[in-house]
């Protein structure tokens, strides 16, 4: 059978015998143990200390009423244990994060299956309840009658969650490890939507989900949000750990941070980051964030303009190359300077002796690194450009922007 | 074409102003640092000088003169002290306050809060619309044209426009406040004397002049503007780094909101107080007895100063209460979503503004009573909505090192229970006196 967590919230509790112990004010998970199972019951007494009735001592649940299978005498005082996960407190009326749904959703109720084993019943928690029945319920409780209720609310649009789909916030590290709180399963959403979650959370609750994921996870949900949380974020994280995510970032987007940070804290961040990485990210920073240069990326793909096709493909197969960002690739002549572009398509149809400087797309297009944005995205539109190389006083290629960076600075406008 | 082409040509503009265009970028930088805070106090406080505001404050002119000004200066206190308060709720936790007294106090509570928040503040909605009604009468507008057309144009606004964009248009508003400021000085009032009555407190002990002092505590002071002040923080992610800034920014906000209402007492006081018609009930009364007074313009003046209050209020109000209605009871909100993920968000604030504006448009309706009923609304909520904000600006674990010291404890709790008693007795004068304002 299934029951509410309201229907139990404030029923009465009878012994063996069948005399009142006290009222349900409050029941607890204990994770360590099994993840789903009502563990303790916390039974009030008015101003004697309250009792606690482990899930074997309960024989029957109704709808405000909680029979033991003992007697009140063999029931434990209760002392609060930070490893249970209250019913009450934790989950009702909080937010968690609905891993299926990828949405952040507030609990009104948990419903609980009825599972009866050798002379005891234990209750599972299957799923939390966040819509209308729900509130319904948590508003008339006490008020009408158990029946009357589950009557009004019958009717109501269900809105359910699965238990294995909830994911818990809890801002406090020790106590997340306590309840075997991980954030696996943001893990395996895509960044921008963690992002998008994470801003309707509090700040305290945002800062413990970042700390808990893994710094690539991390550093590309930092990408994804709103650059004052990130800066919020990456203020207040440990040091160690936020040169360690920067790290996982793309150069551009990593100089991005650093420069919202004020200077001692971006200085302490860079002193611990790898060398390369740092002054990379240091040359990005020289440039100022609304120019070609605080656009690009210093990482990018480039190769002799004489190199043949298949000498290209070969040489690309044997690099580590983030392959889903790329589709062009920058030339140089034999002076190391810039030379043209050749988009990835292009190479896939040529034959495989084709010299890539018979490939290059025309015109030539480079830009300064102190070039203004408005520059940057007058080209973008009036040539089409899917891509834009970025050179030095000496023509020498140092960065390029893509559309998506063009497209992400048009958005913020 | 070739690239260096675009290089020298880009070079070429560059040297010419590079120079300027530094220091420009250094002005740009430090204004946006300030603006990226700047807007949630400002407007918030400006957006309480709505329409029923503007009526009392007119009244109060109009009847006592310059009596009434000293008590501007405690009510700058209060005002401050109260929204700083949620200010920095929003700044620290980075939640809304009816989320935080969801998460802390449980669903009945905050369900009955969000109720009557919803038709204390649908009955506030009706005031701005008659506000609007009002105004425009003066210029001769019918109020069957006048209202539909705001109505539309408040919903459009809003659901049309990004946070951003809105909060524009609601600092513009805030600017166009100064209309008070010059009828004022077109109403030629004796300045020394209301300078020495702001000063120097004058308690008269007559059940009038009690009243009218309550009342104006009472329309400055409204509950649901600390929901939207907490709110704007929440949604401009302003940060605890940010405190200070936001924190200046309310008190910038309760100090202009005071000044308006100093222009508005100071214009009434120096012609209809003075030229005798003392009985003024309404703002549009007021600017409609300013005319022959101080001149076409200054009625006019004060009669888009109504306006544009009313407006002003009827933008802000419907959008903030189908929020914090929806947030509380965990309801999908906000105008980044689509109607069918957010339906009775939509729902909420249609019906506040199609209700609000239609109850105005009825041919007898009882307009009267029903700011009377905003106003004992405001004053029954009011209690409820401040005692809330107090114990849960004072728990650590929300607020970490920035719960409240005890000074300001001392000074938060003196200002509430004042604001308790004076708005209960004020709701209980206006349901068995019949007039809150006298």
């Amino acid at each position: 059978m299934q029951i509410y967590a309201t229907e139990l919230m404030g029923a009465e509790a009878y012994d063996a015998q069948g005399h009142f112990v006290g009222r349900v004010r409050e029941f607890f998970i204990e994770p360590a143990d099994q993840p789903n199972r009502i563990s303790h019951f916390l039974l009030s007494r008015g101003r004697f200390q309250p009792l606690l009735a482990r899930y074997n001592q309960v024989g029957a649940v109704a709808p405000g009423t909680l029979r033991l299978n003992c007697s009140e005498r063999e029931l434990a005082l209760y002392t609060p244990n930070e490893a249970w996960l209250a019913v009450r407190k934790d989950l009702l009326d909080q937010q968690i994060i609905d891993t299926q749904g990828r949405k952040v959703v507030r609990v009104n109720d948990v419903d609980l299956t009825e599972q009866k084993t050798n002379g005891n019943v234990e209750l599972r928690l299957t799923q939390v309840d966040v819509g209308l029945p729900g509130a319904v319920r948590r508003l008339l409780q006490g008020v009408v009658g158990p029946g009357m209720i589950r009557k009004l609310q019958n009717p109501l649009p269900q809105r359910t969650i699965r238990w294995e789909f909830v994911n818990l916030i809890e801002p406090d590290p020790l106590r997340r490890v306590k309840l075997r709180i991980t954030h696996e399963k943001l893990e395996d959403l895509h960044p921008a939507d963690l992002a998008e979650m994470m801003e309707e959370l509090s700040a305290a609750e945002r800062q413990g989900i970042i700390a808990s994921l893994d710094e690539e996870t991390a550093a590309a949900v930092l990408a994804e949000l709103d650059e004052r949380l990130t800066t919020q974020i990456v203020e207040k994280l440990d040091p160690e750990k936020a040169a360690d995510i920067l790290e996982e970032m793309a150069p551009d987007a990593a100089a991005d941070v650093l420069a919202d940070l004020s200077k001692e804290t971006s200085e302490e961040l860079l002193e611990e980051m790898p060398g390369q990485e740092a002054s990379e990210v240091r040359g990005l920073m020289a440039f100022d964030e609304n120019t070609a240069g605080g656009m690009m990326n210093p990482e990018f793909v480039f190769v002799g303009e004489t190199a043949t096709r298949e000498e290209v493909l070969k040489w690309m197969r044997s690099q580590d190359l983030n392959v889903d960002q790329l589709d062009t690739i920058v030339l140089l002549d034999s002076d190391a300077k810039f030379s043209g572009t050749v988009p990835v398509a292009r190479l896939l149809l040529a034959d495989a002796e084709q010299r890539m400087a018979e490939l290059k797309t025309e015109p030539l297009l480079g830009v300064p690194g102190d070039a203004d944005e408005s520059d940057v995205f007058e080209l973008f539109d009036k040539y089409n450009l899917r891509m834009l190389t970025v050179v030095n006083s000496e023509s020498r290629p140092i960065g390029t922007i893509t559309v998506d960076d063009v497209v992400s600075r048009l958005v913020k406008k | 074409m070739n690239w260096d082409v675009i290089t020298t040509r880009v070079d070429a503009v560059k040297s010419r102003g590079s120079d300027l265009q530094k220091r420009l970028r250094g002005l740009r930088h430090r204004l946006t640092l300030l603006l990226a805070v700047v807007g949630p106090g400002l407007i918030t406080s400006n957006v309480d000088n709505d329409a029923g505001g503007i009526s009392v404050y007119t009244s109060a002119g109009a009847r006592y003169g310059y009596a009434l000004l000293w008590s501007l200066i405690p009510m700058t206190i209060a005002l401050y002290v109260t929204e700083e308060m949620c200010a920095r709720m929003g700044v620290i936790t980075g939640k809304g306050l009816s989320d935080l007294i969801r998460e802390e106090f449980g669903f009945r509570p905050t369900f009955f809060v969000m109720v009557t928040g919803f038709f204390v503040d649908l009955a506030n909605v009706v005031a701005e619309f008659a506000g609007v009604a009002a105004s425009m009468q003066i210029f001769g507008v019918s109020k069957y044209i006048a209202v539909p057309i705001a109505a539309i144009v408040v919903w459009v606004l809003v659901l049309k426009g990004t946070y951003r964009q809105v909060e524009v248009i609601f600092l513009f508003a805030c600017v166009l406040y100064l209309s008070y400021l010059f009828s004022a000085f077109l109403a030629k009032p004796d300045w020394l004397d209301a300078a020495r009555h702001t000063i120097i407190p004058n308690l008269r002990f007559e059940s009038g002049y009690l009243v009218m002092l309550m009342g104006l505590i009472g329309t400055t002071i409204a509950p649901w503007q600390f929901f939207y002040l907490q709110a704007s923080f929440v949604e401009k992610k302003v940060g605890a780094r940010q405190y200070p800034q936001a924190r200046a920014d309310v008190l910038v906000g309760s100090v202009s909101c005071m000044v308006i209402v100093f222009f508005i007492i100071v214009c009434t006081a120096a012609t209809l107080y003075v030229s005798g018609h003392r009985n003024i009930t309404d703002a549009a009364q007021a600017a409609q007895a300013l005319i022959p007074l101080a001149g076409r313009g200054a009625g006019i003046l004060f009669a888009f100063g109504l306006l544009n209050a009313s407006l002003f209020a009827a933008s802000i109000l419907p959008l903030s209460t189908a929020h914090v209605i929806c947030e509380g009871l965990g309801f999908e909100a906000g105008i980044d979503h689509k109607f069918k993920e957010a339906p009775i968000f939509y729902w909420l604030y249609t019906i506040l503004i199609v209700v609000g504006a239609g109850i105005v448009l009825l041919p007898h309706a009882p307009l009267w009573k029903i700011l009377i009923f905003s106003q004992v609304g405001n004053g029954f909520w009011l209690p409820v909505v401040v005692i809330f904000i107090l114990l849960l600006v004072n728990r650590r674990d929300l607020m970490g090192e920035y719960v409240n010291t005890l000074t300001f404890n001392i000074v938060a709790w003196v200002t509430a229970i004042a604001m308790i008693i004076l708005s209960l007795v004020l709701a209980y004068t206006a349901l068995f006196q019949g007039t809150p304002t006298g």
